[in-house]
């Protein structure tokens, strides 16, 4: 259609490793095609050209843990029509909300010394505790077809098609023995966040809830079965503490265990 | 005095956020500071207290372009401290997941973030529209590297499969035989990028760098070695502390490193090179060669080139090891924690990255340390700017500016690994 112009995509990046931005780099196959259909207008990981916006599509990484982030979370919301958070530093605080449950003026002590050259905020928090946000993408790091997924959707103005079933669920569907019943080893599938193809399971090992918690997940008893296993109460508070650590039923449930 | 102030408020293609300042007066740079503000992470903070078997899966999340490179670091300093040593199958396919890391890091950075300097594009993205087949093919060798790390990672990013001792699952022989197709074309494709690569327009800058790398018996280094230098160093992995420092600046979340009693120093693919070229395989040697480079490399914007040899390298390397590898009778060695300290220093995409642990007689981590490549390169970056931008003082504004950018891209820096980007300021008084 002559004269419509193509909706314009931004990548955003707060306190992250890059992963999940890269994950778009990832889609080998996929990425002239999604050039080709969108706008790649701020995207400074992958290109010096920028378009000031605003924006149709501002997928978010990355968590708060600055004033200055605070402030610029704000303004990019504002520029942006939609907004969709990727992964878990953006959609929880990530791993770097370990830091919620500590003193993080003796973190900087720790790691600097000039702490007092150091900025930072005390906690580590998701976008969406900071502005309105319309699809969080779960994972650490994201899946690249469900980012796939989410963009095709936004660009369709449909409801992107991601499952909020557990893991479990997908090692049932993919044919998996189950880790924790046949070799007894702890998982935490039962109440994580499906969206990784059960990975760890596939790998022999169990889940380590880097999708954060499902929809309703049942941790309490998960815990119990857990305990059962021999997995003791300081091992429970650090498996729930770990990369979704301030996703709220994994914060609670690890509360629970000596928090 | 005729003055102007040039600013770029992000540079961009770089992993990570920090900026750069250039002060010139009199036509003469007086300064040149790499800034960097990143928030920091604390991961060595919050690694204490965390049990020794999840160090793989956390250091991971330092860095999403080079999680494999954190994840070896990190196994092998705990294999270190509890006096245990990887060998056979194991150890080989340590060595081939590198390889994944390796060219897939080295080819996002070859073909999408840096061959655009050099033929004058935003990015990769819009380099695609004119040279479609050439980014084509540097996509598809990117897919091959993440191959090799989905297959034996279980994923590209933040693989699940590595552990102290070894891997949860190791891959059947025939698991392994779809990629050695794969890899014969990735390795004719990886001579073709070092050919293209050759053929750009260098500007001949050179430094007389100090080089710090690996250098292992008869390997081209990715897990272990000494510590060597071309000025004479040549230490155990152990020795580290005592020959490196790190400096805190005020304009920066990452610290710098130093030579104790010395200066600043290079690591990555250069430096390793120039340590190592005897140890590249005949293929990557010949094409090197073809390439006009010589045994040593101290033409930072020849690194692309540098680069594009290592990947052929890793190719190689890759088809090697699948062509010997006997399945391991177990995935891991069973481990019982003991009290100890550990070291660790392998050949991350960018360069030496070295760490150390400290654990309770439980396998409680007690103490960490990390020193990532980009950190240790900071003051080599601020050096070439220094040494380098006088000499392009007469190009227009805009030109100063993307050489500038380009020379600090030379060495692929990651932000996010080093705090963990840059902001570009000259000042020109």
């Amino acid at each position: 259609m002559a004269g419509k112009r193509k909706p314009r995509l931004a990548v955003w990046k707060f306190a992250s490793c890059d992963g999940c931005q890269l994950s778009l780099l990832d889609c080998e196959d996929e990425l002239l095609a999604v050039a080709g259909a969108v706008d790649i207008a701020y995207f400074p990981e992958a290109t010096r050209a920028a378009v000031s916006g605003p924006y149709d599509l501002s997928l978010v990484e990355g968590s708060i843990t600055t004033a200055e982030d605070a402030e610029r979370v704000i303004e990019v919301r504002r520029r942006s029509r939609k907004l969709v958070t990727m992964g878990a530093c953006a959609t929880a605080g990530g791993i770097q909300a370990l830091r919620n449950f500590a003193d993080v003026k003796e973190y900087a002590s720790f790691v600097y010394a000039r702490p007092d050259y150091i900025h930072t905020l005390a906690t580590s928090t998701p976008i969406a505790d900071h502005v309105p946000v319309d699809f969080e993408l779960r994972g650490c790091p994201i899946d690249k077809r469900q980012l796939l997924e989410v963009i095709s959707a936004f660009l369709a103005g449909r409801r992107p098609n991601i499952p909020a079933h557990s893991v479990c669920v997908e090692c049932k569907l993919k044919g998996n023995v189950c880790v924790m019943v046949a070799l007894g080893t702890p998982c935490l599938g039962p109440v994580t966040h499906a969206g990784c193809g059960a990975l760890c399971p596939s790998y022999d090992r169990g889940c380590y809830g880097c999708f954060g918690p499902m929809e309703t997940p049942n941790n309490r008893s998960l815990s119990q079965r857990l305990g059962e296993l021999g997995v003791n109460e300081r091992t429970l508070l650090r498996v729930y503490r770990t990369f979704n650590a301030n996703a709220g039923p994994f914060r609670e449930e690890s509360d629970r265990h000596g928090g | 005095m005729v003055g102007k102030t040039i600013k770029v408020d992000l540079l961009a293609r770089i992993e990570g956020e920090s900026a750069f300042k250039v002060v010139v007066r009199d036509g003469v740079v007086r300064s040149a500071e790499l800034r960097i503000f990143e928030p920091p992470r604390f991961f060595e903070a919050f690694l204490r207290g965390r049990a020794f078997t999840e160090v793989a899966d956390i250091t991971a999340r330092i860095c999403g372009l080079c999680p494999a490179a954190y994840q070896m670091s990190a196994v092998h300093a705990m294999e270190n401290a509890l006096g245990l040593t990887v060998t056979g199958p194991l150890r080989d396919l340590r060595r081939l997941l590198y390889c994944g890391e390796w060219i897939e890091s080295h080819i996002l950075h070859i073909y999408m973030l840096h061959a655009p300097d050099f033929l004058g594009y935003a990015g990769g993205i819009e380099m695609a529209r004119d040279h479609s087949e050439i980014v084509r093919r540097g996509l598809a060798l990117k897919k091959v590297g993440n191959e090799i790390m989905t297959l034996l990672g279980g994923r590209e990013i933040h693989p699940i499969n590595v552990r102290v001792g070894g891997f949860y699952r190791v891959p059947r022989r025939r698991e392994l035989e779809p990629l050695r197709e794969r890899l014969k074309w990735a390795r004719d494709a990886a001579r073709e990028t070092v050919r293209w690569a050759a053929g750009f327009d260098f500007p001949e800058r050179e430094r007389d760098y100090t080089f710090v790398a690996l250098r292992h018996g008869s390997e081209y280094p990715f897990n272990e070695g000494r510590i060597v230098s071309n000025r004479g160093l040549d230490i155990a992995v152990p020795e580290y502390d005592e020959h490196f420092e790190e400096m805190q600046v005020e304009r920066s979340t990452a610290l710098h490193s130093r030579l104790s009693g010395g200066g600043s120093y290079l690591v990555g693919p250069l430096a390793r090179y120039s340590l190592n070229f005897e140890r590249l395989s005949p293929i990557a040697q010949e094409a090197a060669r073809e390439a006009g480079l010589g045994r040593t490399c101290t033409n930072p914007y020849r690194s692309i080139v540098v680069r594009a040899v290592e990947v052929l390298y890793a190719c190689d390397e890759a088809l090697r090891i699948i062509d010997v590898y006997e399945e391991p009778g177990r995935p891991s060695i069973p481990i019982e924690p003991c009290a100890g300290v550990g070291f660790g220093a392998t050949e991350a995409p960018r360069g030496l990255l070295y760490h150390r642990y400290r654990i309770e007689s439980d396998g409680t981590i007690a103490e960490a340390r990390i020193v990532p490549p980009t950190s240790q390169n900071q003051a080599s970056i601020e050096e070439d700017l220094a040494s380098f931008v006088g000499g392009f003082l007469d190009l227009p504004d805009d030109d100063l500016r993307h050489r500038c950018e380009q020379t600090v891209r030379n060495y692929d820096p990651c932000i996010s690994c080093a705090t963990h980007f840059l902001r570009l300021e000259t000042d020109r008084g």
